[in-house]
């Protein structure tokens, strides 16, 4: 049993106190002294050429401060792109500037123009409406393989096409891999599109620049998921602030999902603007601003072929990807088709061999970065699809096909770079048939059947690559970052204790979950221990959070300099019993020396690093604070096993989702209710994707679904109770928590399940030529393939 | 710009007065006049229920209702309902059963929860998901929120027995 508090424990959050009760603080209830409204004018076509911006009407609209443009910003630095890819040939990736307001051209629609600000945002929107902009309308390229075309429209003039790179993964291996396909017992192929999402957390994206005359200060408030790389990215590479005059402030998140990891337009804008007009500047997004400029996810067409040998063991894996990246190399895009997806396309089986081929692709659309999973859903859909498929082919259980090719011992070295450190597929999956009831499924079927619907069963697997690390490989692979996480503990006199860490809550629950960890070690309660993140002037450096790494690296980091806290203070200890420190123990909050009854309190030793009257001072110095990087050796590895049921009417086409259930293994798990919660939300926005989710564009470039009119969101009513596990735990091997990370586990693992349930409920009922449907899985498209 | 109105309305059962533009949206006199800011704009278009309140017994989206509109009306917000202090049993519920994570759509799911159990006590668990379509979360998948509408129901009603 859990202590209360401990780690183990499904402790009640308490960040939900201030939620609950409308006390939080999220940037938008910001509001300086003085503080001006900005408006963006965007542009309402895909792809322009600016020929003139008029803004003298606007300009003396009431109460318009000033109006900025592309002039504005020319000789200041554009937004810079995180990771480098390099090409098949060993070249680097096409890499095109992007402005902070548009300079010559507009390349898709919501590409920010002009910028209004004006003392309320009523009148900053009034003013946006009386500019005059002078737009040629250039032929915009939407699709990806056309605007691959000899002779397409170029998005960036001065790239040689609109090619970002052509990505070959392990291209050592393409020989092997052709040999292996041509000597195959069976074939698999598939042809699929992962669906273009909008990550829509609920919060929009806000920014608040503000600058002190007095000092030379800036700081921005903004949405983030990482303020440390926002301060460091804007700083260095946009406005050539250095780190010590700018601070960045993300407080309360409403949510993010990824899309609040990169560094935007308006941040830097506001932070700029309120250097220049020396007060406050405030933009709000709207959700209509948020469709058309947040990053979008996913936006994946892939060809991928399975080949297996006549035992029906996988043999060989080939996949031809293009990913869309949209008008600019938004913070992260280049390293989600590639590091993040290719990776990742062993899935749970030994397959000997492995190629992926990715061609990213500029195109007149928001551009396209990390969204919850990031490359690992892509990676994981295409995977599991092609498997399924492969069983219906060969007339073998889809489960017995996976369960044969299932990687077994671990450590395991994957043929595309990464080494599995602990798993138990076969677990999980056992665990998801109990939990599923699949032995029941024939029972339920004929059920359904008799209430004249078609019911169908999807399961499917995944894995995951957690904490991205080590710093020094990501350094190889073309991050421009490091990828550790920073802590610092600092102990009060009378034994409080603050940490304050670089990963950054949007709705994970650190300020409860941190603790409990740190007040196990120390064995004290977990209130006496406070989170600070957020906040550049608090934590040394963070990373932030993304990438399910919180716990595994942001936690591990806090694990280490809580190490130090204790070694420290079992020496203060030792000093004042007399003791040498390798003979104190600490437990339960006390420090004892070992086989006596000499003990003293935390508080009394915390009191002592502070009132150092009885204390070693020649040997330590006074009070008790550390700090502690952590670069992980690895990624983490979570991986489980999804089932889903669907019913489908066949008179229209509507899917409902009878049930799903999930079983993951995460490793050791601090707090359980935290943990099902997350994978809830996952399952969400996999479900989402799969039924629901799609963004869509024309021909011309318009944004068709701009509003949640038109972008379908899961509702209550759209999801069912899901049923979750993660009792089957295999601890990471190189963290000290034994932790994976349990963030986008959901995202990952879902869509394949629903699409995988969908085709066999078609399948059972003789639609026996429907073998795949892309999401989202509308009921047109469902009817559409029922009528052949 | 047209002259300022002046509108006087009930918010938690303060009176309160302020003036506003006619074209102001309620959300935006809470939130910036009154500086009410527990109900949170999230859409603007009447989607996503973060900007929910409760308006002369009635679950609003209050970005889509002129401020003008409700001119002595009776508004109550995630702030009338309980306080940190004192949560009200649905605010521990949604506590107790995880029904939020980064708490930017939760103001308006316990305005229109709060009000669901009023227009039906004992609500079934389709109820629930319905009665809820309105407010959108992206966080949860909405399991942790229909039980914690059912265990509040579950207390409400049976502190109501108790009392009677």
């Amino acid at each position: 049993m859990p202590k209360d508090g401990g780690i183990g424990a499904s402790t009640k959050r308490r960040e939900d106190i201030r939620f609950l009760t409308g006390t939080g603080q999220y940037t938008d209830d910001i509001n300086l002294r003085g503080q001006a409204h900005v408006a963006f004018l965007r542009s309402d076509v895909a792809h322009g050429r600016i020929k003139g911006i008029d803004t003298q009407a606007a300009a003396a609209m009431p109460g318009v401060v000033r109006i900025f443009t592309g002039a504005d910003f020319e000789g200041i630095g554009g937004l810079p792109c995180g990771w480098q890819v390099t090409d098949r040939q060993g070249n680097p990736m096409q890499e095109p500037g992007h402005p902070v307001l548009a300079q010559g051209k507009v390349r898709h629609v919501g590409d920010p123009i002009a910028a209004v600000v004006a003392e309320t945002r009523e009148q900053a929107r009034d003013a946006v409406e009386a500019i005059e902009v002078d737009i040629e309308e250039l032929p915009a390229v939407v699709d990806m393989k056309a605007a691959l075309a000899e002779g397409a429209p170029k998005v960036h003039d001065d790239l040689s096409s609109n090619l970002c790179y052509d990505w070959g993964f392990v291209e050592e291996n393409k020989a092997a891999v052709e040999e292996a396909f041509a000597k195959a017992a069976h074939v698999t192929t598939l042809e699929l599109v992962n669906n273009r999402l909008i990550a829509n957390p609920m919060e929009p994206r806000v920014a608040v620049g503000d600058f002190a005359p007095h000092s030379g200060d800036s700081t921005l408030y903004t949405t983030s998921q990482n303020p440390h790389v926002i301060r460091l990215l804007m700083g260095a590479f946009v406005l050539g602030i250095p780190e010590h005059k700018l601070r960045v402030v993300a407080p309360d998140v409403g949510g993010g999902f990824g899309s609040k990891i990169f560094h935007y337009a308006e941040e830097a804008f506001c932070t700029f603007a309120a250097k220049q007009l020396k007060r406050p500047v405030k933009w709000t997004s709207s959700r209509a601003e948020a469709f058309m400029s947040d990053a979008h996810g996913r936006d994946h067409v892939t060809k991928i072929e399975l080949a297996l040998d006549a035992e029906n063991n996988f043999t060989a894996l080939r996949t031809e990807t293009h990913a869309n990246m949209g008008a600019y190399l938004s913070t992260f895009a280049p390293s989600v088709p590639t590091w993040l997806h290719g990776t990742l396309m062993a899935g749970n089986y030994k397959t000997p061999l492995i190629y992926v081929n990715v061609k990213a692709v500029f195109t007149n659309t928001v551009p396209v970065d990390a969204y919850r999973g990031a490359g690992r859903p892509e990676a994981t859909y295409q995977l599991e699809r092609v498997i399924d498929k492969a069983a219906r082919e060969l007339g073998v259980d889809p489960i017995a096909l996976r369960r044969q090719n299932f990687v077994t011992e671990f450590p395991y070295a994957t043929p595309v770079a990464v080494e599995y450190d602990t798993g138990d597929y076969v677990a999980t999956m056992d665990k998801l048939e109990q939990i599923a009831d699949l032995a029941g499924f024939e029972k339920r079927l004929a059920e359904s059947k008799a209430r004249g619907k078609l019911r169908g069963l999807g399961v499917n697997c995944y894995i995951e690559a957690c904490g991205i690390a080590p710093s020094n490989l990501v350094g190889q692979l073309g991050a421009r970052a490091g990828l550790y996480e920073s802590a610092t503990v600092r102990v009060n006199a009378t034994g409080g204790l603050v940490v304050m860490t670089g990963s950054h809550s949007h709705g994970q629950g650190h300020e409860t979950s941190f603790p409990q960890v740190v007040a196990d070690m120390i064995g004290i309660d977990a209130n006496m221990v406070e989170i600070e993140h957020g906040d550049t002037d608090k934590a040394p450096m963070g990373m932030g959070t993304y990438g399910s790494r919180s716990l595994a690296v942001g936690g591990s980091a806090i694990v280490r300099a809580t190490e130090k806290i204790i070694a420290k203070a079992k020496k203060i200890a030792a000093h004042i019993m007399e003791a040498s420190a390798d003979d104190i123990e600490l437990k339960d909050g006390r420090f004892t020396v070992a086989g006596t009854d000499k003990s003293l309190a935390w508080g009394d030793v915390t009191l002592a690093a502070y009132v150092p009257h009885n204390y070693p001072l020649e040997e330590l110095e006074p009070g008790l604070e550390e700090t502690a990087f952590y670069d992980p050796s690895n990624f983490t590895y979570p991986a489980g096993a999804y089932a889903c049921e669907v019913e489908v009417d066949p008179e229209t086409g509507k899917v409902t989702i009878e049930s799903f259930a999930a079983a993951d293994d995460f490793g050791n798990i601090v707090n359980p209710m935290i943990v099902s919660g997350q994978v809830h939300g996952g399952l969400a926005q996999g479900i989402g994707q799969a039924l629901l989710e799609g963004c869509v564009y024309d021909e011309n470039g318009q944004l068709l679904t701009g509003s949640y009119m038109d972008y379908a969101m899961p509702r209550a009513a759209d999801v069912p109770f899901y049923s979750v596990d993660h009792s089957c735990q295999t601890p990471c091997t190189h963290n000290p928590l034994g932790v994976k990370g349990c963030g986008e586990a959901g995202a990952i693992g879902s869509p394949p399940a629903v699409v995988n349930a969908v085709v066999d409920a078609l399948q059972r009922a003789g639609h026996t030529g429907v073998t795949h449907i892309d999401m989202p899985l509308s009921p047109s498209r469902v009817w559409s393939a029922m009528q052949g | 710009m047209a002259d300022k109105i002046h509108l006087k309305m009930t918010v938690n059962g303060q009176p309160v007065e302020t003036l506003a533009e006619p074209r102001e949206l309620l959300i935006h006199v809470l939130r910036e006049r009154l500086d009410i800011t527990g109900p949170h704009i999230g859409c603007e278009t009447t989607h996503c229920g973060a900007c929910t309140v409760d308006l002369d017994g009635k679950s609003v989206k209050s970005c889509t209702v002129f401020a003008a509109q409700a001119d002595g009306a009776e508004i109550t917000t995630v702030e009338g309902i309980g306080s940190p202090d004192k949560l009200h049993v649905l605010q521990e519920m949604f506590r107790e059963h995880h029904g939020l994570q980064c708490g930017f759509c939760t103001p308006g799911m316990i305005t229109r929860a709060w009000r669901l159990l009023q227009e039906n006590p004992t609500p079934s668990e389709e109820e629930i998901r319905f009665g809820m379509a309105g407010n959108l979360c992206r966080c949860t998948g909405y399991q942790n929120i229909v039980k914690a509408i059912m265990a509040a129901a579950t207390e409400m009603n049976a502190a109501k027995e108790a009392a009677e």
